[in-house]
C-alpha cells in the first residue's frame, strides 16, 4: 500500500487546496508524456460498460479492457434457457464492437496487480501500467463453503450461477428427468449475485414442469428467512403453479449443510432430501483478482467509497458491479451497468484533476414468473454516511394486486431492458 | 473475430487481443502506436447529469435500439419533465416509473430531461 489514501470528494478538495491540482495528475502519464491509461479488469455488465462509457466520454484516454473469455454469456435471462424458453446463443455477446469503439480489448486473464507501481500483469505475459484501475470481476463461487460441493460435484449438481455450460447442463438434466421427480434448489444466504434469481429460476422451472412433467415437484431449501420480491413470487406461485413449489426458509430448517453428489442428496439440520435434479447455488465472493489486488476485505467483497467507487483499501483502484459492497444496491446487472457509467464519469474527472460529481443511481430488477408474467423491484440510490443508500419514499416492488395485463407489460419491459442494455454494452 | 495477433515490443502485446480492423495487420501495428487511437471514431459526448446514465439502462440513448420503453432521445425536455411529475404524483399510470420518479428532485429531473432532449433522434 502506498501512503496515499483513496480519493473521495472531501479528501480531494482538501488535497487540492493543500498541494495544488497539478500534483494530483497521475505520475505514469506525466512521466511518459503519453495518454492517460485506464485499465478495466472484467468484461461483464460492469467492466464492459465502464470501458465503453469512459472511451465515449473521453476519447483521448487510453482504455484497456481485460477479459479472459472470448464470449460473454449473460446471466440475466439465462433462467429462461434452463426452462427451454431461450437458446444459450441468445445470451452470448462478443467484444468486437467494443474493440471497434476504440477500447483496447485484451483477451487474457489478469494474474497480478501491483497497487504501488500501478502495473497489471496478464496471463499472456504482457503488462499494463495504469493511471486508474477499475476492478469488475463479478463473483467467484466458493468451493470451500459447502461440504461436498466442489467443482466435480457441480458436474452432477449444477450451480448454473455463471451462465454457459452450467446453464445447459441444468437444462439437459431437467429435460432428462422422469415425470414425478423432485427438483431441489439450494439458495445461499445474503449477499450473493442476483437476489431474486433463485426464485425466478424456481418459477420458470415450475412453468416447464407444469407443461411437460406435471407430477413433479420443486423444493427450495434456503439459507435465509426472507427473499427478494417474496410476496409477489409466493402469490404468483399459488396462482400459476398451485401445489408445485415448496419453499423452506432458514428457521424451518432450510439451510443446506452438506451435499452428496453421488447419492444426489442434500442435507439440512433436520432432513436429507433426495433430488432427481439438484441445483446448488453456493456462497460467493468477489472474483479472485479482487483478492489479488488487495481490494477485498475479510468478507470476500470489496469496500468502496460510495461517491467515487474507489477502493477503501487501495488508492487509484475502483471497484464496481457484483464484487463491490455497494450498500443498499443489489448485485444485479442493472446496478452494475449504472455503477459503471457513474464510475466512468468519476474516473474521467479525476484524470483531469476535477472534482467528481456525486452519483445518483437506479436499479430495476425484473423477474419472470412465467414468460408473460413479470414482476420488478426498483430503487434509487445516493451516497450518504459512507454508504450507497436508498432514496426514501422511492422504489419498491410491483403492486401485489396488479392485473394480468400489468404483469404482461412488466414481462415485456423485462425483455426490452435486456435488449437495451446488451445493445448499449456490446452492440 | 480476429485473435492471436501479436505485436512485439509493445506494452500491449496481448496475444489474444481483439483488434478493431481485422483486415489490415499493418494498420494494426500503426494504430497501436497512436496513443489516442479511436479518438477519430467517436467525439466526446456531453456529460450526463447525475442519474441520467442510469436511465439509459432502459431508455436507450442510441436511437437505433428498438425497445418498448418510450424513447427519450430528442424529446422536448418539457414533455419529459411533465411526464415525470405526473408519474411522481400518481396521476399517470405506470409499472415502474412511479417508483423511480419519486427518487428524483425537480432540478435533477430537469437536467436529465435536457440531456436527453439535446440528443439527436
Amino acid at each position: 500500500m502506498t501512503a496515499d489514501q483513496p480519493t473521495n470528494r472531501r479528501t480531494f478538495l482538501k488535497r487540492s487546496a493543500a498541494i495544488g491540482a497539478v500534483a494530483l495528475l497521475p505520475r505514469p502519464a506525466l512521466a511518459q508524456g503519453a495518454a492517460q491509461h485506464v485499465v478495466v479488469i472484467g468484461g461483464g455488465f460492469a467492466g464492459a460498460t465502464c470501458a465503453r462509457a469512459l472511451k465515449r466520454l473521453s476519447p483521448k484516454v487510453r482504455v484497456s479492457l481485460v477479459e479472459q473469455r472470448q464470449i460473454f454469456v449473460s446471466c440475466p435471462f439465462s433462467n429462461a434457457v434452463i426452462a427451454g424458453l431461450r437458446t444459450l446463443s441468445q445470451q452470448q455477446f462478443g467484444y468486437e464492437k467494443i474493440a471497434q469503439s476504440g477500447v483496447e480489448v485484451h483477451l487474457a486473464a489478469a494474474t497480478a496487480v501491483n497497487p504501488e507501481t500501478h502495473v497489471v500483469t496478464l496471463s499472456d505475459g504482457s503488462r499494463l501500467t495504469y493511471d486508474r484501475l477499475v476492478v469488475a470481476p463479478g463473483i467467484d463461487l466458493r468451493w470451500d463453503a459447502l461440504p461436498g460441493y466442489d467443482q466435480a460435484a457441480a458436474e452432477h449438481m449444477p450451480h448454473a450461477w455463471e451462465a454457459g455450460a452450467q446453464t445447459e447442463l441444468l437444462a439437459r438434466q431437467l429435460s432428462a428427468m422422469p415425470d414425478g421427480g423432485t427438483v431441489v434448489i439450494a439458495a445461499p444466504a445474503n449477499p450473493f449475485r442476483c437476489p431474486p434469481g433463485p426464485y425466478e429460476r424456481a418459477s420458470l422451472i415450475a412453468y416447464y414442469l407444469k407443461r411437460k412433467k406435471p407430477k413433479s415437484k420443486l423444493l427450495i431449501l434456503d439459507a435465509k428467512d426472507a427473499f427478494s420480491k417474496q410476496r409477489l413470487f409466493e402469490n404468483a406461485w399459488k396462482e400459476l403453479y398451485p401445489g408445485m413449489i415448496e419453499w423452506v426458509g432458514l428457521s424451518a430448517g432450510g439451510k443446506v449443510t452438506s451435499v452428496d453428489p453421488a447419492a444426489m442428496t442434500l442435507t439440512t439440520d433436520f432432513d436429507t432430501h433426495k433430488a432427481a435434479v439438484a441445483n446448488v447455488i453456493p456462497p460467493q465472493r468477489a472474483g479472485r483478482i479482487a483478492q489479488i489486488a488487495g481490494v477485498a476485505d475479510h468478507t470476500g467483497w470489496c469496500p468502496i467509497d460510495p461517491e467515487t467507487f474507489e477502493s477503501i483499501l487501495q488508492p487509484h483502484i475502483h471497484v464496481i458491479g457484483d464484487a463491490a459492497i455497494a450498500g443498499a444496491m443489489p448485485k444485479s446487472a442493472f446496478a452494475a451497468n449504472a455503477q459503471a457509467k457513474a464510475c466512468a464519469q468519476t474516473v474521467e474527472k479525476l484524470l483531469v484533476g476535477e472534482e467528481p460529481r456525486e452519483p445518483k443511481l437506479i436499479n430495476t430488477c425484473y423477474s419472470l414468473v412465467a414468460p408473460d408474467y413479470g414482476i420488478s423491484i426498483a430503487g434509487v440510490y445516493h451516497p450518504a454516511g459512507g454508504q450507497l443508500v436508498e432514496v426514501a419514499g422511492a422504489g419498491g416492488i410491483s403492486p401485489l394486486d396488479a392485473t394480468r395485463p400489468f404483469r404482461e407489460q412488466e414481462a415485456h419491459y423485462a425483455e426490452g431492458w435486456f435488449k437495451t442494455i446488451t445493445a448499449e454494452v456490446f452492440g | 473475430m480476429n485473435t492471436d495477433k501479436n505485436v512485439p515490443g509493445s506494452e500491449t502485446d496481448g496475444r489474444r487481443r481483439i483488434l478493431a480492423h481485422p483486415c489490415s495487420s499493418l494498420f494494426i501495428g500503426v494504430a497501436l502506436c497512436l496513443t489516442s487511437f479511436g479518438a477519430a471514431q467517436s467525439a466526446a459526448v456531453t456529460e450526463p447529469p447525475p442519474g441520467a446514465s442510469a436511465c439509459s439502462g432502459c431508455h436507450a440513448t442510441d436511437p437505433s435500439v428498438a425497445t418498448p420503453a418510450p424513447r427519450l432521445v430528442g424529446r422536448k425536455p418539457d414533455e419529459i419533465v411533465a411526464a415525470l411529475a405526473a408519474f411522481r404524483s400518481g396521476q399517470r399510470p405506470a409499472t415502474v416509473m412511479d417508483r423511480i420518479a419519486k427518487g428524483f428532485t425537480d432540478a435533477e429531473i430537469r437536467a436529465i430531461a435536457e440531456w436527453y432532449g439535446e440528443k439527436q433522434p
